[in-house]
């Protein structure tokens, strides 16, 4: 029940945004959003209270003949990225004060019909559902950069679209496939699918595995079907961009861990490795690109790229230690990225420009942005007691168990984040003033608070990932036992 | 008191909070107390910690903090080890720590950034203590990482200057290069063990094979040499003089940079299993011990002289522990310590003095007005040069009897290392000390003694320099080797020496004569003779110019590493990426445009997305009908 309700309340307040006049709109947004995050927090403690608790699951008929049914449900992994997605949002909208979109009314309503997407995507019991819920998130964020967006939006937007709709209809084929191996009564539930999956033959898994993981590869987006990413993050407006890397990127490796990995063992052991062999080539190859960006937004777009695929292969590794990773990283990316695309939104603000060698000095300007943008870097860089060390060091430890070149490769990225995060970092903050820069100003308020909660964020889980790991270790555990 | 080990790191970690929240608001002597009085109680419950252990039975305790990352059988709890290689540490750290927290409230005192300054200092001794507290190799890399998080804020202190920026990433990178062998070190030692809690992981080692364990033994160097400042890794170091003084003398002399050995000597077992990686460690660390001492002879700003040195130094102490002499690196750490920091801080003295100046070639005649300067660096000197009875002396001539036993060969390699140092250490007293004034009138003007939180750091060490040796008196001498003892439960200790004792006074005596040879060339050289180091680079014969420029390796890393990984950066971004893949994505984006235009002049009205998905889905059913 309230998992349903977490997927109906922004549904609603977003139907009402839009029929919603003037102003308000920017505070009733927040208010929903927290409301939100005040209900997920409800059920983080029914689940704590008790995993099995009736309250975490919602199972009605929807279309009878087809077998297709509302049914939604928590456990420890959907439930973390839940929680990703309804604290970040009230981040998201945050973030947004300081910029006047017009029409705020259908903007933020978009935006929260996107966060009832995205729950009923995570929490999804039911293939059909899933496929649905994957498709409806897809709406929001079209039109969030097509209307919102920056310059060249039609055709970066368009391309998006098509290349994430071609993508999932690719992943409908794999999920009919395997409804159509359900047996006698013909079923979308989830367990059944996975018995239906692993009861295929070899051929006919490994037809589900790359189905399937073409859908979720796109969306990451993984080495090589990653040219839409750049230029999508750089053209959406912020909070498009926040939306796209926080939360909808972990879609994709949601995608992986819940509606890959149990359902083709056998296509996994063949073929994993030609899957984990393309998310370590593009660990390398978007933080080599990364390196030579000049224009910030699109650096944090190619280190996305490069975090995404350590998180693809360690899934892929099917590992205790490589998923766990992976799904601690999941939120640990999604917090520090809107931390580091904010911090490019407020360069803009504050200087007109994003570009590395345009800026320079503002540390000497305002200390404090250089204090909050530091941890932010260091999050990144996964340095210890971050919480991007956390996710980084189970995903290399799982990567290692899979192939110890993989991961001494793949850990090259440690070496290569920190070129490229530091670099920036000087070229932006440190050194002499540039004389074409005007004064920097103080941070506004609401951008203040989003930065200190980021912040604060990055060293509580890091210093403290308990809480984090005892949501994601028993239930990656049991997942793991669907493959043995 | 062991059980309170945990306030050992908690006190710094409450002065680095209160500054870096506070420390604006605060007066210049209040952030500056705070920092040095946490780092006192630091010191205070660490000499207790230490007392205690002493008289424990149990010499290995370990303490839970809190259970930190739990994965299925990883295990990781944060975790302290109280046993008398980590206690050894915590004295060094927080004492030498505490001695410089001092010193920098006179040294940095007319700075800006003055609480800032305190903010990193207390971190970074927090850091340190994590590193040499922790009860398994992750807490340790927390500590390894954390250190050089606060190396790369305290070199790039003074952040308007870029050149100090650039020597700051430096650093970080080149670290980095070495924690990835860390960490696959760390991952070997879980998939062999399934554990890396110290005690359990060498309670299993007999059971790993001897390939595994020279693996994991050589994976844990390459973090050594980038942290110690080792071949190849070694070039960010002497960059990072540009950081403050103190923080050269704290972190870039006597403690972040001796954590590759306190790493090695915590790891001992796994290298006196594996005869293959101590040789490698032995001969990188004389390789490195010569190669550095030779860039020293030349250097003319006294920073980076001293920045070689330690270079060399920490060689030497590799070359020691190659050759399973643990407790006489641990004794040269030490006493390294206690000289190297004085040196430094002197250094910083002098630099004080001459407003900011750091080229000898600008010094000379200073020991008039800076006597108390001049003569505790005096005494560091000989300690370093190993005359005795100085504490250089004893550590020194330890390692080189048993790097002796080990291979001749390699032990006049230590010898010759020692003779170098012997006379770049004079020559840079030389220089700056005796002869006459050349600097500026303003300069000579200005010169003055430093102040009291200057010059007492400065005497104490001085005082540590000179009689540091008791703490490891000589065996053959009739003496008790007080830290070969003190470590007996940590190390793999080797057979006794089996030298006669005339070979060792032989060896002994030839090394003191050596250096005493070498000082006096160089009082010949620079004394007698005046001579100055060149002020033109083109003056320099063509080996010396090799040797100025040390050796080119700046220069050839930039050509053979940073250069091509740009170049491939531009060519992945420009044209692979950009023109080859998206070149493909977009050719199917328009073919299948170009299908759709042709069908559409068959029918008429709109036809938006599912055209193509029609297309796709004929494709797809051709396919499984192939795939049946």
């Amino acid at each position: 029940m309230l998992t349903g309700l977490l997927i109906i309340f922004p549904l609603i307040a977003s139907l009402l945004l839009f029929v919603m006049k003037g102003e308000g709109a920017k505070k009733a947004v927040l208010g929903f959003s927290i409301i939100e995050f005040a209900m997920s927090i409800y059920a983080y403690v029914t689940f704590k209270a008790d995993a099995a608790s009736k309250m975490l699951y919602l199972n009605c008929t929807w279309v009878e003949s087809l077998g297709i049914k509302f049914s939604v449900g928590l456990d420890g992994i959907s439930l973390l990225l839940v929680l990703l997605t309804t604290f970040l949002v009230p981040l998201i909208i945050l973030s947004s004060f300081k910029t006047t979109y017009e029409k705020p009314n259908a903007f933020y309503g978009l935006i929260l019909l996107m966060q009832s997407a995205l729950v009923g995507v995570f929490t999804a019991n039911d293939g059909f559902l899933f496929y649905v819920f994957w498709e409806l998130a897809l709406i929001p964020i079209y039109f969030i950069c097509l209307l919102w967006g920056g310059e060249n939006r039609g055709k970066i937007t368009f391309k998006f679209f098509v290349y994430t709709l071609f993508g999932s209809l690719f992943m409908l084929i794999g999920l009919i496939f395997l409804y159509n191996h359900t047996g006698e009564v013909k079923s979308w539930n989830v367990n059944d699918l996975y018995a239906a999956g692993r009861s295929l033959t070899e051929a006919q898994q490994t037809f589900v595995f790359w189905m399937m993981f073409l859908a979720f590869a796109i969306k990451m987006p993984i080495f090589p079907l990653h040219t839409w990413q750049p230029d999508t993050y750089v053209v959406a407006p912020t909070q498009g961009t926040m939306l796209l890397s926080g939360i909808m990127l972990k879609m994709g490796t949601f995608g992986l861990i819940k509606w890959l990995l149990p359902v083709v063992p056998l296509a996994l052991a063949k073929w994993g490795g030609l899957a984990v062999t393309l998310s370590v080539i593009g660990i390398i190859y978007a933080s080599c690109i990364a390196i030579v960006q000049k224009d910030y937004k699109r650096l944090i777009a190619y280190s996305s790229i490069a975090h995404v695929g350590l998180i693809a292969a360690g899934i892929l590794s099917a590992t205790q230690q490589g998923v766990q990773g992976a799904v601690i990283q999941m939120l640990s990316h999604g917090i520090n990225v809107v931390g580091l695309f904010l911090i490019a939104d407020i360069l803009m603000r504050h200087t007109g420009t994003r570009e590395i060698d345009k800026l320079g000095g503002i540390r000497n300007m305002n200390g404090q942005f250089g204090v909050l943008f530091l941890i932010i870097m260091l999050g990144s860089v996964a340095l210890p007691l971050t919480n991007g060390f956390v996710g980084e060091f189970l995903l290399l430890t799982g990567v290692y168990q899979y192939s110890h070149m993989f991961a001494a490769i793949a850990g090259l990225s440690v070496i290569l984040g920190a070129v490229y995060m530091l670099r920036s970092y000087q070229g932006i903050m440190l050194g002499e003033k540039k004389d074409s820069l005007g004064t920097f100003g103080s941070l506004a308020e609401s951008d203040k608070i989003v930065l200190l909660i980021v912040c604060a964020a990055i060293i509580g889980f890091g210093v403290y990932p308990k809480p984090l790991n005892d949501l994601a270790e028993p239930a990656v555990k049991a997942l793991l036992q669907n493959l043995k | 008191m062991i059980k309170l080990v945990g306030l050992i790191p908690l006190f710094p970690l409450i002065g680095f909070l209160i500054n870096g929240f506070f420390g604006k608001k605060l007066s210049k002597s209040i952030s500056g107390a705070i920092a040095c009085i946490s780092v006192l109680a630091s010191f205070i419950v660490s000499v207790l910690v230490f007392m205690e252990l002493h008289h424990a039975a149990d010499k290995s305790q370990v303490v839970e903090i809190f259970s930190w990352i739990n994965s299925d059988s990883l295990k990781i709890p944060f975790s302290f080890l109280v046993d008398p290689l980590s206690t050894w540490f915590l004295l060094i750290i927080t004492g030498i720590g505490f001695l410089i927290h001092i010193y920098s409230m006179g040294y940095m005192h007319e700075d800006e950034g003055f609480s800032r300054f305190f903010t990193y200092l207390n971190l970074f001794v927090f850091f340190m203590l994590l590193l040499v507290l922790g009860n398994n190799y992750l807490v340790m890399f927390v500590g390894w990482e954390g250190v050089g998080l606060c190396s790369y804020l305290l070199i790039g202190f003074w952040f308007k200057n870029n050149s100090y920026n650039k020597a700051a990433n430096k650093a970080f990178v080149m670290n980095r290069i070495g924690d990835l062998g860390f960490l696959l070190g760390i991952f070997l030692i879980f998939t062999t063990f399934g554990s890396i809690t110290f005690n359990e992981v060498f309670g299993k080692v007999s059971a790993a094979s001897t390939g595994t364990v020279t693996a994991i033994a050589l994976l844990l160097f390459i973090g050594a040499m980038g942290k110690s400042a080792q071949i190849p890794l070694y070039t960010w170091l002497p960059d990072a003089m540009a950081g403050p003084t103190p923080v050269s003398a704290l972190i870039h002399a006597a403690t972040m940079v001796t954590a590759g050995i306190y790493m090695v000597v915590r790891s001992n077992i796994f290298y006196s299993m594996s005869a293959t990686a101590s040789e490698f460690v032995a001969i990188i660390g004389a390789i490195t011990a010569l190669f550095a001492a030779t860039i020293g002879l030349l250097q003319t700003d006294i920073k980076k002289v001293l920045a070689y040195s330690t270079v060399s130094q920490l060689g030497l102490m590799f070359l020691a522990l190659g050759v399973g002499a643990y407790s006489s690196a641990v004794f040269h750490v030490t006493t390294h310590a206690f000289f190297k920091a004085l040196l430094f801080l002197g250094a910083g003295s002098v630099i004080h003095a001459m407003g900011g100046e750091q080229d000898i070639r600008k010094m000379g005649g200073l020991k008039k007005a800076l006597p108390v300067t001049f003569m505790t660096m005096f005494l560091g000197t000989i300690a370093i040069s190993g005359l005795p009875p100085f504490s250089g002396f004893f550590s020194k001539d330890e390692i080189l009897a048993h790097v002796y036993e080990h291979s001749p060969a390699l032990w006049f390699v230590g010898v010759l290392t020692s003779m170098l140092t012997a006379f770049y250490m004079f020559r840079m007293m030389f220089l700056t000390f005796w002869g006459s004034f050349r600097g500026t009138h303003e300069q000579k003007h200005h010169l003055h003694e430093s102040p009291k939180s200057i010059t007492i750091p400065l005497i104490v060490l001085a005082v540590l320099s000179v009689g540091g040796g008791v703490l490891g008196l000589p065996e053959f001498w009739g003496f008790n080797n007080y830290i070969g003892e003190h470590l007996d439960s940590v190390i793999i200790r080797k057979n006794p020496s089996i030298m006669p004792h005339d070979t060792e006074w032989m060896l002994m005596g030839l090394t003191v004569i050596s250096a005493v040879a070498v000082i006096y060339f160089a009082y010949q050289m620079f004394m007698k003779n005046g001579v100055l180091p060149v002020e033109n680079e083109k003056q320099l014969k063509s080996w010396q110019k090799l040797v100025y420029n040390k050796y080119y390796v700046d220069e050839f890393y930039d050509a053979i590493i940073r250069k091509p990984v740009d170049g491939i950066s531009k060519a992945f971004h420009k044209f692979f990426d950009i023109q080859v893949i998206d070149g493909i994505v977009n050719g199917v984006g328009s073919t299948v445009n170009w299908i759709s235009g042709l069908v559409r002049k068959v029918q008429t009205g709109h036809i938006g997305f599912y055209i193509m998905a029609m297309v796709l889905g004929v494709i797809v059913i051709l396919f499984t009908t192939l795939m049946k």
